[in-house]
């Protein structure tokens, strides 16, 4: 029979309504003001911690809506912006700065939506304000840095073996991709016992021979591969550090992320005070290596008697450790640190390499202190706002914290490895504070872009004016030019506003402001399967068809149309994605979902309906 | 309600040579627009430093303009936006000073011209070689989609109409980049995005015209192709009207209420809709026609023989 649906098409359209329906829901129920504690390295946020924060916050008499601790930390939801902020300041002022106390906006999804893990649309920085930078890292500044390290580790170790050269120095360039160091011999006999001893200690370098009147020389250059290795460390370790610096900033949703072979995104949504932002970001952390002070006691120091050239440091859980004011060397040495399993007992461990210099100093320092505790100490200058006098200014601020302390078991050179650590967590954790105090290629902000909280907000308001408005100028139009047939196409166009919401909560994609003109391109795109339809039906019933044949002709026939124009419109959206950055990717994303749904929606519900309404029936007349 | 009582009967295709003299015509304005002022471009792809400040009250902007000058900032384009609270500062990008530090030092300056609070709206800065970077993204997006495009409606349809479709893009493209550069609108990345989504409306258009006919060829055994276009254009000219008419509507939407940060977006997308429902009309059809598309290439050869009168009656 025509016009008919079997059940299942008409079940398919009901479920998708419904899961639609839900999916798109926790968008309506907005937002709590929240504060979030959460743990960096050093501690942990538990139940403890959670009765502290209740208590500061019930002292005060600033009440949370609710607050719950999960394992990102605790969630404390506010009635209104001034209580979340009033709180902001008492759990910084009280909490130890080891926790990240950061402002954030959680959704009030209702726990019965939470848990089929619905969730609202991710909002872009440009809906909900925040700093988006661009970071490059110079490459070429790593590069050379590495030649410097080798050129001073050829030195060292041709010393050490004794063979004689009669200079050293750096040729070509780094930005042309031809650098090389040159090493000049009395004679090729020399030449030829430096290139073996120096082939042994770093086969990883290129080595060729070059004769000039009496001297011999040698040239090592870093080969291709070698050259990516240091260029794909220097990012990673740059990455380590801006993941550490965020953690100060107090950002509930930081994003790090690299970009192509040298750059990182950095994304910090609700961070207004880019100027901050910029120094924290920008600030240097370095190691310490230093002996622990074993002869004196602890508890003394605790009582304020601190011996000479002792100073009292904590360790990461806070408990109080005494350490000698002499360093024995610091991270400027370490070239790289990598967490592994100890191969002798299988527990994790860390190893450490050094340049040859570090080692040369390294070897030296412990070799009388065999048998003796050595510690790490990371220092991080750390900038704070602080209200003086009524006045917002800057403080800077020395953090010192030890992060490991072990027992030098042997002469150590420029490889050594850090045993006894409790977990591998534990093991990747200080791996990455060594490399971040480690010398790290510079980086430049080549990209910024910062939009304020009211920015923000207008920005939603306006998109979601739009929206609505241009939604109800289609409707109206649609109702009065095809009346019966324009209530059902309308009927679609909502629901395929629903569906996009619901598809784009799902896949948590990036909602941004050009996303939003998208959707409200959608929509008026959305009519034009239902316009090319209608007009089919009409050409039908003037041709003289019967009703029922008219409608089934008329969607017949505009299928391959509707089709073929979607796609091609598809090919340019998923061209734009693809080649598109930030804000048009998101664009991309709402046109490419509102395209496929308003396939689904056009064809498949408008005809449910019409079928519904009108098939299996003797009708004389449409309503088109 | 009836846009057309009967199916219209308008000889479009006699008025082809006109319309291609005016499309000529306004190309050549385009081009020659494009080539001596080129586009106002944003520091998207200019690079460059962009603040957007709220003030409480109306602000002076000679008062904003000399306090940048005494800064060292002279060089700066101080302009309102959106309300008279609102002021805009660019800034071209400089050498020796740290990009993220101008940034800051602008935000002072601008914080400097009020006693009450200057509330910071907006900061974009673009290094310079991420703007010759997204530009060259742009036009290889452009180009590449124009490409999948090309190879899409030659499968689909056939070599001709691949050609007028292609033909009508680089028309809607050109003629709307032209807008932009003659009255010197600021060409940005949400306005290049705009282009994309052009191209793919402006298509939309084209592909339902030329389904049109396709399936006229094969049902219409009298008539010269001329005859069996014209047929097609009237045919889906009610279709054409109301979709880009609901498109219109949605963008005035969104140009009178999205906001001035979207104005260059829906401006590109309202000047492209105009120029695309045309060219699909006058000049995707006319190109394939003029290329001497032919009843013979769009016959599926697996059905040849076939009494198309089947196809039509059933």
């Amino acid at each position: 029979m025509l016009n008919k649906y079997p059940l299942w098409k008409y079940l398919i359209i009901i479920t998708v309504l419904i899961v639609s329906t839900l999916y798109a829901l926790p968008n309506l129920y907005g937002e709590d003001p929240a504060v979030q504690v959460s743990a960096t390295r050093s501690v942990q946020v538990n139940q403890s911690t959670l009765a502290k924060v209740e208590a500061v916050l019930g002292e005060a008499g600033v009440k949370p809506k609710s607050i719950v601790l999960d394992e990102r930390g605790i969630l404390a939801r506010f009635n209104n912006t001034e209580d979340q902020l009033k709180a902001q300041d008492l759990l910084f002022d009280t909490l130890d700065t080891a926790y990240v106390v950061a402002l954030n906006l959680a959704p009030s999804t209702p726990s019965w939506l939470r848990d089929m893990g619905a969730m609202p649309m991710y909002l872009g920085l440009d809906l909900r304000g925040g700093v988006h930078f661009l970071m490059e890292v110079d490459m070429q500044a790593a590069v050379q840095q590495a030649m410097n390290r080798y050129r001073d580790d050829f030195r060292s170790v041709l010393r050490d073996e004794k063979v004689r050269y009669l200079g050293i120095k750096h040729e070509g360039s780094v930005a042309e991709g031809n650098a090389y160091i040159r090493l000049k011999f009395r004679d090729a006999e020399q030449r030829d016992e430096a290139r073996k001893v120096l082939n042994k200690e770093f086969p990883e370098v290129d080595y060729r021979n070059e004769e000039e009147g009496d001297a011999a020389y040698l040239l090592a250059s870093l080969p291709k591969k070698e050259i990516d290795e240091i260029q794909k460390f220097a990012l990673q370790q740059n990455i380590t550090t801006l993941r550490n610096r965020v953690n100060e900033l107090g950002v509930a949703e930081p994003l790090i992320q690299q970009q192509g072979v040298d750059r990182i995104v950095v994304q910090l949504p609700g961070v207004q005070d880019t100027a901050r932002a910029k120094e924290i970001l920008g600030a240097t952390a370095t190691l310490e290596f230093r002996m622990v002070d074993e002869e004196n006691s602890v508890a003394t120091a605790m009582r304020g008697r601190v011996p000479a050239g002792s100073t009292l440091y904590r360790e990461r859980n806070g408990d109080p450790i005494l350490l000698q004011n002499d360093v024995m060397l610091t991270g400027d040495y370490i070239v790289d640190s990598s967490s592994g399993i100890d191969t002798q007992n299988g527990g994790p461990q860390v190893s450490i390499s050094l340049d040859s210099k570090g080692g040369r100093i390294f070897t030296n320092a412990t070799k009388d202190n065999v048998g003796k505790l050595m510690a790490v100490v990371f220092i991080e200058t750390k900038v704070d706002r602080r209200m003086i006098d009524g006045q917002m200014t800057r403080v800077k601020r020395k953090h010192e914290e030890v992060i490991n302390v072990a027992r030098i078991r042997e002469r150590l050179g420029s490889r050594f490895q850090i045993t006894g650590l409790d977990s591998p967590e534990e093991a990747r954790d200080l791996s990455l504070l060594l490399r971040a105090g480690a010398l790290a290629a510079p980086i430049d902000i080549v990209e910024e872009r910062t939009v304020g909280p009211s920015l923000g907000q207008d920005n939603i308001d306006k998109g979601f004016a739009s929206v609505v408005i241009g939604f109800v100028l289609v409707l109206a139009f649609m109702l009065f030019y095809y009346k019966g047939f324009g209530l059902i196409a309308n009927l679609a166009l909502g629901l395929n506003l629903v569906v996009i919401v619901a598809v784009l909560s799902m896949m948590q994609a990036t909602l941004t402001l050009p996303g939003i003109a998208g959707i409200v391109l959608t929509v008026g795109m959305a009519v034009d399967a239902n316009v090319l339809i209608f007009e089919r039906i009409r050409e039908e019933l003037r041709e003289g068809s019967p009703v029922q044949k008219a409608i089934d002709l008329g969607y017949g026939k505009a299928f391959v149309t509707i089709l073929d124009a979607n796609i091609t419109t598809l090919i340019a959206a998923v061209v734009l994605f693809a080649m598109g950055s930030g804000p048009i990717k998101g664009f991309a994303i709402t046109l490419s979902v509102g395209i496929l749904t308003s396939m689904f929606t056009a064809i498949m519900v408008s005809r449910g309906i019409v079928n519904l309404a009108y098939g299996g029936r003797k009708i004389k007349k449409l309503s088109i | 309600m009836k846009l057309f009582k009967e199916i219209p009967n308008i000889d479009f295709m006699s008025k082809s040579k006109i319309a291609m003299a005016i499309s000529l015509l306004l190309l050549l304005a385009g081009l020659i627009s494009l080539g001596v002022r080129g586009l106002n471009l944003g520091i998207d792809f200019t690079g460059g430093t962009l603040i957007e400040v709220g003030y409480q009250e109306s602000a002076d902007l000679d008062v904003v303009r000399g306090a940048l000058t005494d800064a060292g900032f002279g060089d700066a384009v101080v302009q309102h936006f959106g309300t008279s609270k609102d002021v805009l500062v660019r800034i071209a990008p400089r050498e020796n000073t740290s990009s993220a530090q101008l940034s800051t030092q602008l935000l002072h300056v601008m914080e400097g011209t009020s006693d009450k609070t200057v509330e910071m709206r907006r900061v974009e800065f673009v290094g310079p070689q991420i703007g010759d970077e997204l530009m060259e993204k742009g036009g290889l997006a452009m180009l590449t989609a124009l490409a999948c495009i090309l190879i899409y409606v030659w499968l689909r349809f056939e070599k001709r109409f691949s050609l007028g479709a292609i033909a009508a893009l680089v028309h809607d493209v050109i003629l709307t980049l032209g807008i932009f550069s003659i009255f010197q609108l600021e060409f940005d990345l949400t306005v290049l995005a705009a282009l994309l989504a052009v191209i793919g409306y402006s298509l939309n258009d084209t592909i339902v015209v030329f389904d049109r006919v396709r399936e006229n060829f094969r049902i219409m055994r009298k008539g010269t192709p001329t005859d069996v276009v014209n047929n097609s254009i009237n045919q889906t000219l009610s279709r054409t009207v109301v979709t880009s008419l609901t498109t219109v509507l949605v963008l005035v939407a969104l140009f009178f209420f999205g906001g001035e940060l979207i104005h260059g977006f829906a401006t590109a997308l309202l000047v492209g809709i105009v120029v695309g429902t045309y060219s699909s009309i006058y000049i995707a059809s006319a190109a394939a026609l003029m290329l001497g598309v032919s009843k013979e290439d769009l016959m599926p050869p697996e059905k040849e023989g076939e009494n198309m009168d089947d196809i039509t009656q059933p």
